[in-house]
Parts: structure tokens; C-alpha cells; sequence
């Protein structure tokens, strides 16, 4: 224990060995914070970028999300837009199906209360919020079947909320989409 | 010297009468929702359950906990009696008599939102009346804290505030803003609809409300284990504590950055643009950095302590730890779960890392790793610690003690561990049961059962730990003396201002608050038309 004499000397060396320690420990939240930032802007997994909203009292009468729109979509350009709503307890469609290998937005929204999905097997993992609409761009590696739960509690039959994702081969995709506007798995 | 010593037992004692409540409901709930229960229930059950389980767990013991802790704090570090002590016996009757106000309306079915709410389902407004009560309840104790702590500045100019005081009156400070965010959005948003007098809600700006108080309180909660690292452990163990200047300035980076980054909760909602969750994240890296520091100070106390006990050698200090004192293993414990939840938590910061956990069993399973393992167990051993203070009775039990932390601590990997594993593989959290037959679930059975056992073990260390206090109860009369805290290696002799006051940290956090939750907040209540309907739980009955 110090006495009197190595009181100064002791001191100084317990500071500095703290500042040290403390230094590092900036440094280390500094590289994850930069991590994160970097990875953010160069692989463009940042969040929605931008608020949008959705009406639920008037989802089924007009707009984007009535049930004739809803489904998968094949765009001009190639790429797909998946449109769905969550209810309590069930998405729609209940079977997603979408190509791979393919750029993949999912618009989605909620027309009753606070869901979310994820999709297992996959990152993909987002909230639906009644009155706001979810923009998520995905894309899928390879042709599988994955399961599809609600992920936020939605009321006493959460647990039954559970959809699907069947992802296709991208040639068969185009043929099935030949056929019809607006895709499900029953297609 | 404690002169309140009802007044503080009866907040350690309500504490853990809920916490043993809620445990039991807790282990039934890792019961049913695993393959060991093969028989039907009504899952409405559960989410009542679950409902009752989070809402004593994280608003009213916690919040007792820190209430009688802080009273025990100001009485022995100030060495004086407490002002206000009959303002503190209202504020203890509001916590209790909210807490049964709040559990009626959820053991009859009629609120079933869980306690993060979830508007727009609205439930009884008996729950939240219920749970404003336990708040304002806490915000009495906030106060009075506060008041003895300028008190005690006026009668001792320029003498260090000591160390505990200081970091209590911080954690009041904390609590006190941070708890009006879900006031807010109880009092404006829910409330009215709850009552009947409107009928829609914007659930996202619930949401945004609810994200300010739903991460800082966690530090809340974490202060009381903190104050025991810094102020209990080094003296328990026979040391010293590294650093008093290091202790203020990590109790002072919860109160300024602890707040603004709630919205990290919000990352997959589309409610909050990309801009502030960023800033968000940011500023959930830097809160990493006083647990950092914690972490160096205490080790390099226990450190100290074992050299003063003959320790040698580079780890050989180690082993000459007095491991059988349970505050030197709860503590060790407890920085172990810090550890492993630490990690986790830096991964749940990362917006990209975030999204493959979001709302898995891996956000269970990291939360209840660092509350219920880290900080409860820190709770155990301020009650060991403070117990014979507070009977005048001795303690004595080590050997049931330890078994009782180990327990804990075994209880609590084995819960969490596989939690976190199944939250990899994308099981969703706040669910009642799974089909475990479906073939794409079926592979997470396994570490389903394995958490389920893990909550017994956790039952049964709890039942543990009441049966010690309660034997402390009725165990041999003796003084305990003057109740002290750890006295640092170097005091200082004089401490900057800013290291004995608060003004400077809340203007910061105050202000920080406002730039990272203003814009938020004024882009959802200026956007028209996302109010929705509200949908009432419970409502058929």
C-alpha cells in the first residue's frame, strides 16, 4: 500500500495507466462506430430513407394497397415490387413468391395494428406501423422456401401469424409473370 | 448511519416480493412456449403473463430497488438523516398501491399490450393510470434526492459530493427525464383513447415517444449495480477504489448520452428516417464507453485489493481474491454477464447487424443476459450487503449465498445462451408456442427446452435468495455499525466543479435530447392523417 514517500510517483502512473485504458476504449467505440458508417454507405444498407404514409382506414378502397395491387410485380426494368399488408393475425398474400438472383423491393404496410416480419434464413427484417408504409429493398441468393412469422406482437393470435416466401428460379419467375400482373404463390 | 431503516427495508422487501412473482411467472412462460409443455393452453394466458411479468420486472422493482437504495445512500454517505421522510413513505404507498392498480386490469385480461404498450391496441386504462402512478411515485423519490443533495452542497461549500451521492443523484436525474417520454405518451396519446374521449392514435410517434424512455431507463436500472461496483465491491473486499474522478465521469456520460439514442429500437420502423437512426447509433457506440471504463476501474480495484492480500504475479493476483465473500463473486459474475451482454449490445447498435436480430429471441435473450443477469445480481448483493444494516441482525449464510449467485449465474447463461442462438436462426420473439413440428422450426426445439431449464434454475436461485433474506430476518442480534463505502486510492483533494454539480450535464442532456428526438417528434406531429383506429383489447369480455 502507498506510503507517504511513493504517494506522488504512484499517482501519476495510476493516471496514466487509466488514461491509456481510456484512450483505447475511444478508439475501439471510434473503429465500430466507423464500421458501421463505412459499411452503411458503401454496401447501402442504410434504413428507409424517407417517411411515407398510408391511410388504413381507406388501404382496401384506393391507393396501392387495395387487393387487386397486392402481390408480386414485375417492373419494366426488371426488378420486382412486392406490395403486402399485415392484419391481425395473417399477411396478404400469405405466400409470397419472388425470384432470385433479382433486385427485390418490398412495400408493405399494416391496416389494423403494429406487425413486423422477418424472414428466416434471410437479414431481411422490418416493422410494419399502421399509417406508414415500409420501403425495403431485398434480394434473394437462391430458390428455397422460407418461413415468414410476424415478429412484433400483434394481439392474442400473434403466435398463428406466421406467412411464407417461396422464392423462385428467375426464368420461371418471368414465365408466371407473362401470365399475370400481380403474383402468389397459388399462381 | 441509516435512521431509516423501515423505510428502506420496506422498499427492498416489496422489490422482491414482486420480483419473486414475476419470476415464477416468467419460468411458466419459458414452460409453455417450449417443447416440455405438449398440453393445449389459451395463449392469452401467456401474453397476460407476459404482460404482468415485464411490467413488475422492468417498472417496479427496479425502480423500488434504486428508490430504498438511494434513501440507504443519502443517510450513510451524507451521515445525515433524510430530508422529506414523510414525502418518501407517500412516494413508496404510490409505487405500491400503482402497481396493484395496473395488475388488476392485466390478471383479468383486460390489457394484454405487454408493458411496451403497443398502440394502437389500447388496453384498460386502469393499467396505465396503474402505471403513471408508480412513475410519479419514483419522480417523489427524484426529488428528494435532489433536495438533499443541494442541501448537503449548501452546508459543505466546496467539499466533494461523495462518490455514491453523486452517482445516485445521477441516476435520479437520468430517471426523471427519461420517464417523460412514456409519460407523455401515455398522458396525450394513449390515455385519451383508453377513456374513451378520442378514438385513433398515431401509433409511430407512440412508438418515438415510448423509444425515449424505453432505452435510458435500462441505465436507470443499471445505476444502483454501478454505485455497488464503484462503492461497495472495493470495500467489501478489503481494497480501494482505483479511481473517484474515473467513477464520476462514467456516471456522468450515462446522464449526457444515455438519452439520446433510443431510436435504435426504431431502426426497422418506417416512421424515423435513415438520418437520426444513424445519429442514433452513433450515440449508442459512445454509451459503450463508461462501461468500458467501469470495467478497467473495477478490475484494477480488485486487483488492489488482492495485492494487499498478498496476490502475486501478473493473473496469480487472482486466485487471491477473497472468492468466498459473495459480493467479491457476485461481482465477478456480474462483470462476466456485462461482458457477453456488452457484446451483444454493440452488435444490436449496428444498424446492419440489427436487422438479421431485430425482434428475435436474440434481443430476449440479450436483455434479460444484462438486467436480469448483470444488474440482478448486483441487486442481490446490495441486499446482502445492506441487509444486517437494516435488521441489526447478522448474515451469516455465506455458503447459501453463493450457491444462491451461482445458481443465478448458471441460470442465466443457460437461458440466454440458446436464446441468442435461436434469435441467429430467426425465431420471433413474444410468441405463445411454435409449431415445432413445421420442418423450418423444428431445428430450434432443442435451445427452446435448454432456455426453459435455464428458468427453473433461476426460480430456484431466487427462492433461494428470499429464504436468506428471510433467515436474515430472525438470525442473531448484532450492530453492524456505520454503513461505509469504498474510500478511492489517491482522494483527491479538491474535485472540479464540473465533477461535483450537474448543471453543465443537464443542459447537455436536455439539449442533446431535443436535437436527436425534436425533428422526429415535430416531422410525425405535423404529418396529417396517421392517426389510425385504436383497437381495444380485452374489450369482449
Amino acid at each position: 500500500m502507498a506510503t507517504e514517500t511513493d504517494h506522488g510517483p504512484g499517482e501519476a502512473v495510476a493516471a496514466r495507466i487509466e488514461r491509456r485504458w481510456a484512450t483505447l476504449s475511444i478508439v475501439i467505440v471510434g473503429v465500430l462506430v466507423g464500421m458501421a458508417a463505412y459499411i452503411g454507405i458503401h454496401q447501402a444498407t442504410m434504413p428507409q430513407g424517407r417517411v411515407e404514409t398510408a391511410d388504413p382506414k381507406t388501404l382496401h378502397l384506393s391507393g396501392e394497397f387495395i387487393e387487386s395491387n397486392l402481390g408480386s410485380e414485375m417492373q419494366a426494368d426488371g426488378s420486382v415490387t412486392v406490395r403486402a399488408i399485415g392484419q391481425q393475425y395473417s399477411f396478404t398474400p400469405q405466400c409470397i413468391v419472388v425470384p432470385a438472383e433479382t433486385p427485390i423491393t418490398f412495400r408493405a404496410t399494416s391496416a389494423d395494428v403494429v406487425h413486423g416480419f422477418l424472414i428466416e434464413g434471410t437479414n431481411i427484417n422490418t416493422m410494419l406501423v399502421p399509417g406508414y408504409v415500409t420501403d425495403l429493398p431485398v434480394r434473394f441468393k437462391t430458390p428455397g422456401d422460407h418461413v415468414m412469422p410476424c415478429q412484433e406482437f400483434c394481439g392474442i393470435g400473434h403466435q398463428g401469424m406466421w406467412g411464407k416466401v417461396k422464392v423462385v428460379d428467375k426464368s420461371k419467375f418471368r414465365d408466371m409473370a407473362a401470365a399475370k400482373r400481380r403474383l402468389t404463390c397459388v399462381d | 448511519m441509516l435512521t431509516n431503516k423501515r423505510l428502506i427495508a420496506a422498499h427492498f422487501w416489496l422489490a422482491f416480493i414482486v420480483f419473486g412473482a414475476a419470476l415464477v411467472l416468467g419460468a411458466w412462460q419459458m414452460f409453455v412456449r417450449s417443447p416440455l409443455n405438449t398440453w393445449h393452453f389459451n395463449p392469452e394466458f401467456y401474453y397476460r403473463s407476459v404482460t404482468a411479468h415485464g411490467s413488475a420486472m422492468g417498472y417496479v422493482f427496479p425502480t423500488l430497488i434504486a428508490m430504498g437504495f438511494g434513501y440507504a445512500i443519502t443517510e450513510a454517505s451524507l451521515a445525515k438523516a433524510l430530508v422529506g421522510r414523510r414525502w418518501a413513505w407517500a412516494g413508496f404507498f404510490l409505487v405500491a398501491i400503482g402497481a396493484v392498480v395496473a395488475m388488476i386490469p392485466v390478471s383479468l385480461g383486460l390489457a394484454s399490450v405487454l408493458y411496451t404498450f403497443y398502440p394502437p391496441m389500447v388496453g384498460n386504462p386502469f393499467y396505465y393510470i396503474g402505471v403513471v402512478m408508480v412513475v410519479v411515485g419514483s419522480w417523489i423519490w427524484v426529488a428528494l434526492m435532489v433536495i438533499n443533495f443541494v442541501i448537503w452542497k449548501r452546508d459543505n461549500p466546496g467539499k466533494p459530493v461523495p462518490l455514491a451521492m453523486y452517482a445516485n443523484v445521477a441516476g435520479c436525474l437520468l430517471w426523471g427525464w427519461t420517464a417523460v417520454g412514456a409519460a407523455l405518451e401515455i398522458l396525450f396519446l394513449i390515455l385519451p383513447v383508453a377513456l374513451g374521449l378520442k378514438s385513433t392514435i398515431d401509433a409511430g410517434l407512440a412508438r418515438v415517444f415510448f423509444s425515449w424512455t424505453l432505452h435510458a431507463i435500462v441505465y436507470f436500472w443499471l445505476i444502483p449495480t454501478y454505485i455497488a461496483y464503484y462503492t461497495i465491491f472495493p470495500r467489501a473486499i478489503g481494497g480501494r477504489l482505483y479511481s473517484d474522478a474515473m467513477a464520476r465521469i462514467s456516471f456522468i456520460m450515462f446522464v449526457v448520452v444515455a438519452m439520446p439514442i433510443g431510436v435504435h429500437h426504431l431502426f426497422a420502423d418506417p416512421q424515423v428516417g435513415a438520418g437520426f437512426k444513424f445519429m442514433h447509433s452513433v450515440f449508442t457506440g459512445l454509451v459503450a464507453l463508461p462501461t468500458l471504463l467501469t470495467v478497467f476501474t473495477i478490475c484494477a480495484s480488485a486487483e488492489i485489493a488482492s495485492r494487499l492480500r498478498g496476490g502475486r504475479g501478473a493473473f496469480g493476483w487472482i486466485g487471491a481474491l477473497p472468492w468466498s465473500n459473495p459480493i467479491m463473486l457476485a461481482t465477478a459474475l456480474s462483470l462476466v454477464m456485462l461482458g457477453f451482454g456488452g457484446a451483444g449490445g454493440l452488435i444490436n447498435m449496428s444498424y446492419q447487424l440489427d436487422a438479421t436480430v431485430h425482434n428475435t429471441q436474440w434481443i430476449t435473450g440479450h436483455f434479460h443476459l444484462i438486467f436480469g443477469g448483470a444488474i440482478v445480481i448486483m441487486y442481490f448483493a446490495i441486499a446482502y450487503d445492506l441487509w444486517p444494516h437494516l435488521t441489526g441482525r447478522a448474515l451469516d449464510s455465506f455458503g447459501m449465498m453463493c450457491t444462491q449467485l451461482w445458481l443465478w449465474f448458471i441460470g442465466m447463461i443457460v437461458t440466454t445462451f440458446p436464446w441468442h442462438y435461436v434469435g441467429i436462426l430467426g425465431m420471433p420473439r413474444r410468441m405463445a408456442y411454435y409449431d415445432y413440428a413445421n420442418p423450418a422450426i423444428s431445428p430450434q426445439a432443442l435451445s427452446v427446452t435448454m432456455s426453459a431449464i435455464g428458468g427453473f434454475i433461476l426460480l430456484l436461485s431466487g427462492l433461494l435468495f428470499l429464504l436468506v433474506l428471510i433467515r436474515g430476518q430472525f438470525g442473531a442480534r448484532g450492530e453492524a455499525g456505520a454503513y461505509r463505502f469504498a474510500v478511492p486510492l489517491h482522494m483527491p483533494a479538491r474535485i472540479p466543479l464540473a465533477l461535483n454539480s450537474f448543471g453543465l450535464w443537464l443542459a447537455l442532456m436536455v439539449g442533446l435530447t431535443v436535437v436527436n428526438y425534436g425533428f422526429p417528434i415535430a416531422q410525425l406531429m405535423a404529418l396529417n392523417e396517421t392517426s389510425v383506429p385504436a383497437v381495444y383489447v380485452g374489450a369482449g369480455r
